[in-house]
């Protein structure tokens, strides 16, 4: 073929710019036809490849995809419908549209092209490559020779497609469709379960807004949640390494024998466990009966029936799940710490709490500030031991959420039992933001950032 | 004068043995405590969930008849098979993938490698189950949500994104020393035989590590089976029937079977979670020691 691009710069060039601006005619066909320039250059396997991609998708796009996207813009508006069947005497439905699988096979379908679109520059900068190679008179690789470069050169995309297929489709597709909700009234109010339509950013205006009743429901959660993930958070460090000191003193005897008993508490599976207790907690369950009998309370203790009791409880109950997993993981740290900084301490005179206070304490959060972080947004995502425990219950009268709901129950609430789909996906958004925030400032105030050297 | 001295030390040492053995032993009975509850529970001749004494009456051992026998309305056999059968599969697909991903990230450079791990770090922002009804749905489009397929949606649902819980794996990756990969290079293996021959033979630990932990998440999990599964009780895995047999409609008559079922359940899980913990341990440790 006849070069009418004279002025052809060799191939020092990635990218698929540069590719079509300076590939030959065959390259910048391919951008058309792909894997023309495969074709031409004997490479009929991964031409035909290409070829059967761009078929595929258009076929897809023309019969189906277009629709698809389009309307994402009303997501529907077909009303099911009844008529009436006069030869049969009967009311007939006819399919109206649903929002739902609109919105779904929407964000698939532009998922889908923008995988496509990537191909096509695979597409076009390997056509170049190819055009860079016969110019130079290299060798092309053979079909064969592909495959085997799969297993060495480019294992990574051999490796990485299946468990990226499955983060795709089952992690990445979900979070999108449901952070898309956000933005649409599909909830049960009004009825909009079959037929919604997006609303902008109102549900976060409702949801922010301080003098709303629902405005006023997310704020006292959202305070609760985070009173809830600082104090089980520390306590369960501070309490968890105390724990780890003492079994480790030089003194304690019998130091496996001792954590062995914790470490049967994790074992136990957590819902088996939590589920135990709550049937515990009540007001006839076995640790009011052992006090009631013991003669040390004359009435049953509301553990979890009364507000300011419950949240006690459950942080009481969080430390019980939490202390023997801080101990585990804090124990071979503490061991690392070096002998000399408490032997001068002790030539100075410190006592334990200075020394705890000074050196013990600065030492492990230097070095487990990311375990911390990971506690802390654990136990913002803390499903397991409110719900299980106490399901956010007590619950005032004609509210949504309880008064040890956590943001994570309440978006569960929200969805599973009462279907205010859009209001639990706003709350999964602001979630995610919290975190997202409380994570970047203190792992950015955190000595392991600010001094990778070390600690002293 | 010295003799005085190392005389008060004693004492004062015996003291704080005596003070700290004692708050060990308080604290253990307390960690201990609804473990014991729950044995004694499951040998209660009595039915109910409240009880008027601590300890049962009357022992007996009907109420783990009860659970493998009674199976016309909660099929405990059932359900024990269904999770088994999750729980291989899944463990399965998640080593092949955590094994993958961790070594690429670990080994392997290219473009996209930190993109990709900052995508991970952001994704575990999430609430998991934020997207739970997402799943449903396409879950539901596959049609996967009916029937048998059931079974195959939950092992999907456990295992598709475990290519995301990489970071243990690949901190064991990391410590393996270049030179013995650098060696097989000059010999003339390829990057697969080297994954497969090398570093995965060395890997003991963290593939034992990522099999319980995939192996456990099917007992452990009840919020995704619960959407997943909903009313196909035929279908419903242990955590689920577990947490069913505590109902209203089911508590009165169930809850010492429950008790039982908690114990059947919780004995080989604890095992395992043991191993898990001696094969973390190894796997912090280090692959090649020296």
């Amino acid at each position: 073929m006849k070069n009418i691009f004279p002025k052809l710069r060799p191939c020092r060039h990635s990218g698929t710019i540069s590719a079509l601006k300076y590939g030959d005619n065959s390259t910048r066909l391919s951008a058309v036809v792909m894997g023309l320039k495969h074709l031409l250059n004997k490479q009929i396997a991964k031409g035909l490849l290409f070829l059967g991609f761009e078929v595929g998708y258009l076929v897809f796009m023309i019969t189906k995809g277009f629709h698809l996207i389009s309307e994402l813009v009303t997501l529907g508006d077909q009303v099911q419908g009844e008529v009436y069947n006069e030869a049969k005497s009967i009311y007939e439905y006819t399919s109206g549209d649903s929002s739902l699988t609109i919105l779904l096979f929407g964000i698939a379908t532009i998922g889908v092209t923008v995988l496509f679109i990537r191909l096509w520059q695979v597409n076009i900068i390997s056509a170049y490559k190819i055009q860079c190679k016969v110019a130079k008179d290299l060798h092309l690789n053979t079909f064969k020779e592909d495959i085997q470069e799969l297993f060495d050169k480019r294992l990574h995309i051999l490796l990485l497609f299946a468990p990226l297929t499955g983060i795709l489709i089952f992690t990445i597709l979900p979070l999108i469709f449901m952070i898309s909700m956000a933005f649409t009234n599909y909830s049960k109010i009004d009825s909009k379960l079959i037929l919604f339509d997006w609303v902008g950013l109102k549900n976060f205006i409702d949801i922010l807004n301080f003098n709303s009743s629902l405005g006023q429901t997310f704020w006292s959660v959202a305070a609760w949640t985070i009173v809830w993930a600082v104090l089980a958070t520390a306590l369960n460090y501070i309490l968890g390494m105390l724990l780890a000191i003492i079994i480790n003193r030089k003194d304690t005897h019998g130091k496996s024998f001792w954590r062995f008993w914790f470490i049967l508490s994790i074992a136990i599976p957590q819902f088996v466990s939590l589920l135990i207790m709550k049937t515990m907690l009540q007001p006839s369950g076995a640790v009011n009966t052992l006090l009631l009998g013991s003669g040390l309370i004359d009435s049953p203790l509301p553990f979890l029936t009364n507000p300011t009791w419950a949240r006690a409880t459950v942080i009481i109950i969080n430390l019980w799940v939490g202390i023997p997993f801080t101990m585990i993981q804090v124990t071979g740290i503490l061991q690392n710490i070096p002998h000399e900084l408490y032997e001068s301490a002790k030539v100075d005179g410190a006592n334990s709490f200075v020394i705890f206070t000074k050196i013990t304490l600065p030492y492990m959060l230097f070095v487990t500030t990311p375990y911390l972080i990971t506690q802390f947004t654990g136990n913002i995502n803390n499903f397991n031991v409110i719900y299980l425990l106490t399901g956010g219950a007590p619950t005032p009268v004609g509210s949504t959420a309880g008064k040890t709901d956590l943001l994570v129950t309440w978006l569960y609430k929200l969805t599973i039992d009462q279907q205010y789909y859009n209001l639990g996906a706003v709350i999964g958004i602001l979630t995610f933001v919290i975190l997202s925030i409380v994570s970047l400032i203190t792992y950015r105030s955190s000595g392991s950032y600010k001094n990778e050297e070390g600690f002293m | 004068m010295n003799a005085v001295k190392t005389k008060s030390a004693k004492k004062k040492r015996l003291i704080s043995n005596i003070a700290a053995h004692t708050f060990l032993t308080i604290l253990a009975t307390i960690w201990v405590f609804p473990i014991f509850w729950i044995i004694l529970t499951s040998f209660r001749k009595e039915p109910g969930s409240y009880v008027t004494s601590f300890f049962p009456k009357n022992f007996t051992f009907d109420n783990y008849i009860n659970l493998f026998t009674n199976t016309h309305i909660l099929n405990f056999p059932r359900m024990f098979m269904n999770t088994l059968i999750i729980a291989f599969f899944s463990c399965i697909i998640s080593i092949f993938f955590v094994l993958s991903v961790a070594y690429v990230m670990s080994r392997l450079r290219f473009k996209l490698r930190k993109p990709l791990m900052n995508v991970a770090m952001i994704l575990g922002l999430f609430p998991g189950f934020m997207s739970m009804i997402a799943v449903y749905y396409i879950l539901k489009t596959l049609g996967l949500s009916e029937g048998a397929m059931i079974r195959v949606a939950l092992v999907l649902v456990y295992s598709s994104g475990s290519g995301l819980g990489f970071f243990v794996a690949k901190g064991f990756f990391d410590t393996i020393p270049r030179a013995l990969d650098e060696a097989a290079y000059i010999d003339g293996a390829t990057k697969w035989q080297v994954f497969t021959k090398i570093t995965i033979p060395l890997s003991k630990p963290i593939i034992v590590y990522t099999a319980i932990t995939a192996f456990l998440a099917p007992w452990l999990d009840f919020i995704f089976a619960k959407v997943i599964v909903r009313a196909n009780s035929q279908y419903y895995t242990v955590a689920l029937g577990l947490w069913k047999m505590l109902e209203k409609e089911y508590i009165d008559v169930w809850y010492t079977s429950f008790a039982a079922g908690a114990v059947c359940v919780s004995i080989p899980i604890a095992i395992l979670f043991v191993f898990i913990q001696k094969f973390y341990a190894d796997g912090m440790s280090g692959a090649v020691k020296g």
